[in-house]
């Protein structure tokens, strides 16, 4: 699914979890992680059931979440400065508890600055907000070139970054999960935050590209 | 009840990161091992992640940084991109010595 050479492919841009289809061919590492969880159930350390509930949260949870607290700052400055200050509590204000343990924390684009969020150590996500992550933000590939040559990633997925721009890579090492507030297309004004909504692509969030401009979008 | 944690930095403070290369879980990257950076933020206390790696309890809870790195510095002739181009880390303090202030290269 991941390949040397690039990050972005899109004919496996979605492919399913292992454990969530039987038809696929599955890697040793996700026959390894089926095992040990069979293992850890049958041990009585997990209960099946709890698996169960808790993938389907997660698969629950979409990119139309996200896309609807990115829009919500675009319209309302209040709850903007409350995504950039309290992203927990921002969000827990428009319904979303956050699924896990860790915090949430906003990263704003401007102008002159751009963000893109990695996990190098394995693929830590804002999955609450964004639902399960693609397969190309858990490769190795992206893991270890978006740190190093970040602008060169963005150009794969169709975003050139002008060199005044200052280009932010965040590595989310610890407790912390990032989601990339964008900047506002412009030419949206007027646009109500449910038209917004749908100009906020899951990639925008983490960063890879910006969100659509409003003449893509059709009615 | 466990101790309240203060925390050693604040923003603006120049800090290098502990080379050190332990075989046990740690989430500092290799990459900005015994590289010099500024703090942001204090993100917060949290548990510690060697230990609960291991079943421990993760107990004291440690002050986690967000460290602002230029990536010229990281990656020298490596990075190709403009010199204002930045990269942020979360660290955990036991990873953090203070450093001399040092300036931003585009300053």
């Amino acid at each position: 699914m991941s390949d040397d050479h690039g990050v972005h492919d899109p004919d496996h841009a979605d492919a399913p979890h292992p454990g969530t289809q039987n038809d696929i061919e599955l890697s040793d590492r996700a026959k390894r992680a089926l095992a040990i969880q069979k293992l850890l159930i049958e041990k009585g350390v997990l209960d099946k059931d709890e698996v169960q509930r808790v993938v389907h949260t997660m698969s629950a949870r979409s990119p139309a979440d996200g896309a609807k607290v990115v829009a919500r700052a675009w319209v309302d400055p209040e709850s903007k400065q409350r995504l950039l200050t309290d992203a927990r509590a921002a969000v827990a204000e428009m319904g979303y508890t956050l699924t896990h343990d860790a915090e949430l924390a906003a990263l704003e684009n401007t102008e002159e600055l751009h963000h893109l969020v990695v996990c190098t150590l394995c693929s830590c996500y804002p999955g609450s907000l964004l639902g399960p992550p693609p397969d190309w933000y858990k490769s190795f590939a992206y893991r270890s070139r978006a740190v190093v040559e970040p602008r060169s990633v963005m150009r794969e997925f169709g975003l050139e970054q002008d060199e005044s721009v200052e280009v932010r890579v965040m590595d989310s090492t610890a407790d912390l999960r990032y989601l990339v507030l964008p900047e506002r297309p412009p030419g949206t004004e007027g646009m109500s935050e449910e038209e917004l909504a749908k100009l906020v692509t899951r990639d925008s969030m983490i960063g890879v590209t910006n969100p659509r401009s409003p003449q893509t979008v059709t009615a | 009840m466990e101790a309240t944690t203060q925390a050693r930095y604040g923003p603006g403070d120049a800090v290098k990161v502990r080379s050190d290369t332990p075989q046990r879980h740690h989430r500092t990257p290799w990459y900005i091992k015994g590289k010099t950076g500024r703090v942001v933020v204090l993100c917060g206390v949290f548990p510690n992640p060697e230990s609960r790696a291991y079943g421990g309890d993760g107990l004291p809870r440690q002050p986690l940084y967000r460290v602002e790195f230029d990536q010229t510095s990281i990656w020298e002739d490596g990075y190709k991109g403009p010199s204002a181009d930045t990269i942020l880390v979360d660290v955990y303090e036991e990873w953090l010595e203070p450093a001399c202030r040092i300036l931003r290269r585009n300053q």
